[in-house]
């Protein structure tokens, strides 16, 4: 079996990787990766639909929406994000816990990691939306408006499909990144593969070899999502637009 | 917003591509500081807002350290008292904002020198060359800046030996050569873009005038590249300068680290959220302004080719 030579790798060249062979190593180092994955997933839809809502609102008719959009935004794009899973997570769901009477905390540190997370990534896919959607002339508007087109038809059928193609490779440079932002969870505790592989390789004593391990784990995630994003961006390219 | 529209020829010009379709995609030009602060302040009930917030803030951290007896100082008495510490570190030693302000010095300047040669790298002729220093900016560029951070620190030796005496390796100066590769592959990825976005003609032309290929990179091309790189450049400064918190993770003495140092000494809950906000503050007293030059900068530097 392939376990099998992972253990005599570990006897005879001790090379130790007991994730491969100790079913205690690998099922937690490989909950960590899942919970990577799924942390990071969550964290890319919730930072997506502030997004919309963060570019909607700064068209917004009043003035202290606008400002105070535009405050929410400066604020996390300008603060390390560290200090910002500090603040949510040991803060903020101190106050709120004391404030409601609740003892031991309101939401976890998975549930912290996953509101600080998109509000940082929130922040920077709200001012990618609004250029996008300032990249579409007024005259492919005005001749959909001379097609007959109503308002929520001309937004639908025409501003947010070119909006999304033209934006495209600024949010999924974003949404990378905050996929490997997510390392900064365990600061928090939350078991993920960063976590959980620090806690292998301080259980195992077998720091290089994890720490190579996770390393590639990471390169694998992120390249995975680099090359299916760039493939997708070059398909729905509008043609003619942008240098080559 | 005006209501004169745009007539169809400039945009032929603006996009200056085969189809015009669409304007030039640009990120937001961001309001300048000034505007900003204006923009905030002319909201007369905003700043009045904030204003009586902070005043409660002050006068209910007065009632509770009164009606605690006057044996505990109120929170805004304890945050001024450690503000120092937070700010220069602990006397005799490198630590604190000041260290964070310099690790990122240094890990911009390491980060940029290697990263130039990495991106001259990226577009070299010789084909192993090529496709090494495409690897290593593509590993650094996708890899997490904490596990780049942890690999380093842990693996790096503590100790060195040089002319038979030992030297200790300060835990920062590794934090700092690490947080410089990832700068490295995205500076690297920053010279190969502003290269390749510069017209075949210069280097037609460098030719025809019979410079060699290094005179064309080193006097031609690469001077003309600085200011499409500036802006991108300034814009990662800014991400550094954020990242430099996570080095207190592996036990620097940073802003952060003493931050939780003072947290865990005073041991009250009431100071938590003002103390961090005002070390949130500091980033984005630092930050904030870079961004704004760097997207004025941009502007710039956008209009004319």
């Amino acid at each position: 079996m392939v376990w099998e030579w992972f253990r005599w790798l570990a006897e005879t060249k001790g090379i130790n990787l007991t994730i491969f062979y100790d079913d205690w190593d690998g099922g937690r180092f490989f909950a960590g990766v899942w919970t990577t994955i799924h942390l990071s997933t969550i964290c890319i839809i919730l930072s997506i639909l502030i997004g919309i809502l963060g570019a909607w609102l700064q068209k917004s008719r009043f003035r202290i929406v606008r400002g105070l959009v535009q405050a929410y935004i400066q604020f996390f794009r300008n603060t390390p994000p560290l200090v910002q899973i500090y603040f949510f997570y040991f803060a903020v769901d101190a106050l709120l816990s004391d404030y409601m009477g609740i003892s031991g905390g309101i939401l976890g540190s998975y549930g912290w990691a996953v509101i600080s997370l998109s509000f940082f990534a929130g922040a920077f896919n709200a001012e990618i939306f609004r250029a996008g959607i300032e990249a579409v002339p007024e005259s492919t508007i005005e001749s959909a408006e001379s097609l007959g087109y109503t308002n929520a038809q001309i937004y639908r059928y025409v501003t947010l499909p070119l909006a999304f193609r033209v934006c495209l490779p600024a949010l999924n440079g974003n949404l990378i990144n905050l996929v490997k932002s997510t390392t900064i969870a365990y600061a928090i505790a939350v078991p993920e593969t960063l976590y959980v592989s620090n806690q292998i390789w301080s259980d195992e004593l077998n720091v290089t070899e994890m720490m190579y391990v996770m390393w590639l784990t990471y390169l694998l995630l992120v390249g995975a999502l680099v090359w299916v994003m760039h493939r997708w961006e070059k398909s729905i390219r509008v043609p003619g637009f942008g240098r080559r | 917003m005006e209501n004169t529209r745009t007539p169809w020829k400039s945009y032929l010009a603006m996009t200056q591509t085969d189809l015009p379709v669409m304007k030039p995609f640009q990120l937001a030009p961001a309001k300048p500081v000034g505007e900003v602060c204006l923009d905030i302040l002319s909201q007369r009930r905003l700043c009045l807002c904030l204003l009586a917030v902070l005043l409660a803030w002050i006068s209910v951290d007065a009632a509770i350290a009164q009606s605690s007896g006057g044996s505990r100082p109120s929170a805004l008495e304890t945050i001024l008292r450690w503000t120092p510490l937070i700010f220069f570190g602990p006397s005799g030693e490198v630590g604190g904002f000041l260290l964070n302000i310099l690790v990122s010095f240094m890990a911009m300047a390491i980060g940029t020198f290697l990263g130039l040669w990495l991106g001259i790298g990226q577009i070299s002729l010789i084909d192993p060359v090529r496709k090494a220093s495409w690897l290593v900016t593509q590993i650094f560029r996708n890899s997490p800046w904490l596990v780049l951070l942890f690999f380093f620190m842990l693996l790096l030796p503590y100790e060195v030996e040089i002319l038979g005496k030992r030297y200790e390796v300060p835990g920062w100066a590794k934090a700092t050569f690490a947080l410089s590769l990832p700068v490295m592959a995205n500076v690297s990825e920053i010279v190969r873009g502003a290269i390749a976005s510069l017209p075949t003609g210069q280097w037609e032309s460098a030719e025809s005038l019979a410079f060699s290929r290094r005179q064309t990179i080193w006097s031609i091309i690469l001077p003309q590249c600085v200011k499409r790189m500036l802006p991108p450049w300034m814009n990662w400064y800014c991400i550094l300068t954020m990242s430099t918190p996570l080095i207190s993770i592996l036990g620097v003495n940073d802003s952060m680290a003493l931050t939780q140092n003072v947290m865990a000494a005073e041991d009250r809950s009431e100071i938590l959220i003002p103390l961090y906000l005002w070390l949130m503050s500091w980033f984005f007293l630092y930050s904030y302004p870079i961004a704004v030059l760097t997207r004025r900068l941009e502007r710039r530097f956008a209009v004319k080719q």
